[in-house]
């Protein structure tokens, strides 16, 4: 059965279970220890910040599968290195061989938080910075959503458009669809 | 031994930081000369920190893993001042070099 995106979680003391996962990681390796008494206080935080954060934000849809987003992480984390290494190549050898270009990428993603992970994931992978998400903002109608979303890429070496545009639908925003269910 | 891996674990980030520094001065416009810091550079700083890690997890007592934390927030900031610094160029309509291809795809200001 394919579930819905979901933008409230199942518990209303606990509104980002991830995030309240990642504070209290990032308090424990800030303290770098696992003590007891960081650990009370790690979780005290990690509970008391979203609650008194989770007014100020604009809901945006909830991790639904965990593992399918690690996986996706491990995949991304995989692609930078070897991101770094192309890019190396490529700054290394000619100028002229290089061709730039911008590439206008159209978009299945709807809310701002997925759209943002794909536009990061982007910049930190092959040969590619992401620079803008049409349609701007400002021309949307409230509450209105727009026909369709573009992400504008900038490609340090411009070879298949094609090819690139459907790699970055396959690989990055399929999954990311996935796990937001959106 | 832990030396050894320290100083290529030093020597590999030190030529990744290199490289994005030579891309930033070798590129001829600015927005191929984004692509060195957003990329080479946070992988090349990922090196230097694994390093450091390494080598205080040695030579003091208990696992030292303040490092990973730096390189999160490195691999959280890099893409977002990349895309800060491409939007603001596009925004001011800075020249990029001829041979750009698909410049009609950007669309004009509000």
């Amino acid at each position: 059965m394919r579930s819905q995106m979901r933008l409230e979680a199942k518990f209303r003391w606990l509104p980002t279970p991830l995030r309240s996962l990642l504070l209290f990681i990032v308090w424990l390796l800030l303290n770098n220890s696992v003590s007891a008494g960081h650990i009370v206080l790690a979780v005290i935080l990690a509970i008391v910040i979203p609650l008194a954060t989770s007014p100020f934000r604009t809901k945006q849809p909830l991790v639904l599968k965990p593992g399918l987003a690690f996986r996706h992480l491990m995949l991304v984390l995989y692609d930078i290195i070897t991101a770094n290494v192309q890019v190396a190549i490529l700054i290394l050898g000619p100028n002229k061989k290089l061709t730039p270009g911008f590439v206008k990428v159209p978009l299945d993603l709807t809310h701002d938080m997925p759209i943002t992970i794909l536009a990061s994931t982007v910049s930190l992978t092959p040969g590619t910075v992401s620079a803008e998400v049409y349609p701007w903002r400002e021309c949307l109608t409230e509450g209105k959503e727009p026909e369709e979303r573009f992400l504008l890429i900038h490609v340090l070496n411009l070879e298949d458009e094609q090819a690139l545009i459907n790699t970055i639908k396959q690989r990055y925003e399929a999954p990311l669809k996935e796990i937001f269910q959106c | 031994m832990i030396e050894w891996i320290i100083s290529i674990l030093l020597l590999l980030g030190g030529s990744f930081v290199l490289v994005g520094s030579i891309g930033l001065v070798k590129m001829p416009d600015f927005f191929m000369r984004l692509h060195g810091p957003t990329k080479a550079t946070t992988l090349g700083m990922a090196l230097l920190l694994t390093a450091s890690m390494v080598f205080f997890s040695s030579t003091q007592a208990g696992f030292s893993a303040k490092e990973i934390l730096i390189s999160l927030f490195l691999l959280l900031t890099a893409p977002i001042s990349g895309y800060m610094m491409i939007k603001a160029a596009i925004h001011h309509k800075l020249d990029s070099i001829e041979r750009t291809k698909g410049i009609d795809n950007i669309e004009d200001d509000v």
